[in-house]
């Protein structure tokens, strides 16, 4: 599978789910797949979304919270792991489109062919923890994962593909908070 | 006079209601009281960046969030108030230790100690220096900072505050 078909996937799957996407060309794609208020576009900070949708699912303990994270942003901020298996948000789901580089700055390889990130968030103590290889599977894994108690870790591999031309963000980083906190609230 | 437990009993009254941070000896008594108490669970953060983005996501989420830090991870947290909080307009209260104050600490303070108020300013965040008779007046402009223009605001901490222990 391809990440934007990965990304556009979760996306497509989403009701009125807060969404905090990791910087690059994630955000990118999930603006282009499917734009909405309660999408939060992190468009510096690499590492931050996790703590972030941590943040968000802790203050809204009754929605459920999606972090869209990349490979290289998981392997920046590994200490956040613990942070989530410690706090054990039920209502947080962790996607992680690992596509083995960190392909918004051109495609340099990331550890994660070496390191099995679903292994560390399981032994974090994540709830739930798999890897997911086709698209079918990760629609019923992420569907899964929306309907349980968490915290849950996808780990969706796919390869490289992302369209230079995809566009950016255009809304402004304080439109995108503004139009975020009123979605996360509702 | 000032003391952690005072000074976490006005955060209470100011409406912060989220807690985490980095350890630092000098806010020792401020993480001891905040781990007793269960009003308001303290959420250990690994580092401060993390903390940043921890904070960052309560506040939209609708807390109103508070970050205990010694000074050093504010360098650890610089990218994430300078790319995040102060562009999308996120706001928190950092409480910050304040090593290196006057060069006199460990080597590894001098220098953070040194720059620690020139970094607040060239990097345009707001900020005021604890004493004992001026908390009223911190909190003001912090409440200010905070709630009006909706932005981090940090107050710096010496030693002899709230390092009891
Ligand atoms: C602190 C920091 N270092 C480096 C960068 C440059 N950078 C932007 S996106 C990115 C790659 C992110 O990798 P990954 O999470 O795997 O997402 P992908 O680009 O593969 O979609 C990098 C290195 C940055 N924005 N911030
Ligand atoms: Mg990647």
């Amino acid at each position: 599978m391809k990440g934007s078909e990965a990304v556009a996937a979760v996306m497509a799957e989403l009701d009125d789910e807060p969404v905090v996407n990791a910087n690059g060309f994630i955000g990118r794609e999930a603006f282009t797949a499917r734009d909405r208020e309660a999408n939060f576009y992190m468009i510096g900070s690499m590492g931050l979304a996790s703590s972030m949708g941590l943040g968000v699912a802790l203050a809204q303990p009754g929605k459920k919270i999606v972090v869209l994270d990349g490979d290289g942003n998981v392997l920046m901020a590994m200490g956040t792991l613990a942070m989530i298996a410690a706090a054990a948000p039920k209502n947080l789901v962790h996607v992680t489109i690992d596509n083995g580089v960190y392909e918004s700055t051109g495609n340099q390889k990331t550890l994660s062919s070496q390191i099995e990130l679903e292994k560390v968030a399981k032994s974090s103590g994540y709830k739930n923890s798999l890897v997911v290889t086709e698209l079918d599977e990760l629609k019923k894994a992420f569907r899964t994962a929306l309907d349980s108690d968490g915290p849950s870790f996808i780990l969706v591999k796919v390869e490289p593909n992302f369209d230079h031309n995809t566009g950016r963000v255009t809304h402004t980083p304080e439109e995108i908070k503004r139009r975020f906190m009123t979605a996360a609230s509702r | 006079m000032l003391n952690s437990q005072n000074f976490f009993s006005r955060l209470k009254q100011e409406g912060f209601n989220f807690y985490t941070g980095v350890p630092c000896s000098l806010l020792a008594g401020l993480f001891s009281i905040l781990e007793k108490q269960d009003e308001f669970p303290y959420l250990a953060s690994v580092r401060e960046d993390a903390a940043v983005g921890l904070c960052s996501g309560a506040y939209m989420g609708g807390k109103l969030p508070v970050l205990l830090m010694q000074n050093s991870g504010f360098g650890y947290s610089l990218n994430a108030f300078t790319s995040l909080n102060l562009i999308y307009k996120i706001p928190m209260l950092v409480v910050m230790s304040w090593r290196g104050c006057g060069g006199k600490d460990a080597p590894e303070h001098i220098i953070m100690g040194d720059i620690n108020e020139k970094l607040l300013e060239t990097s345009g965040m707001e900020y005021s220096i604890l004493t004992q008779d001026n908390l009223d007046e911190v909190l003001a402009r912090a409440r200010q900072t905070i709630v009006k223009d909706e932005l981090p605001f940090t107050i710096l901490v010496k030693k002899g505050f709230f390092d009891e222990r």
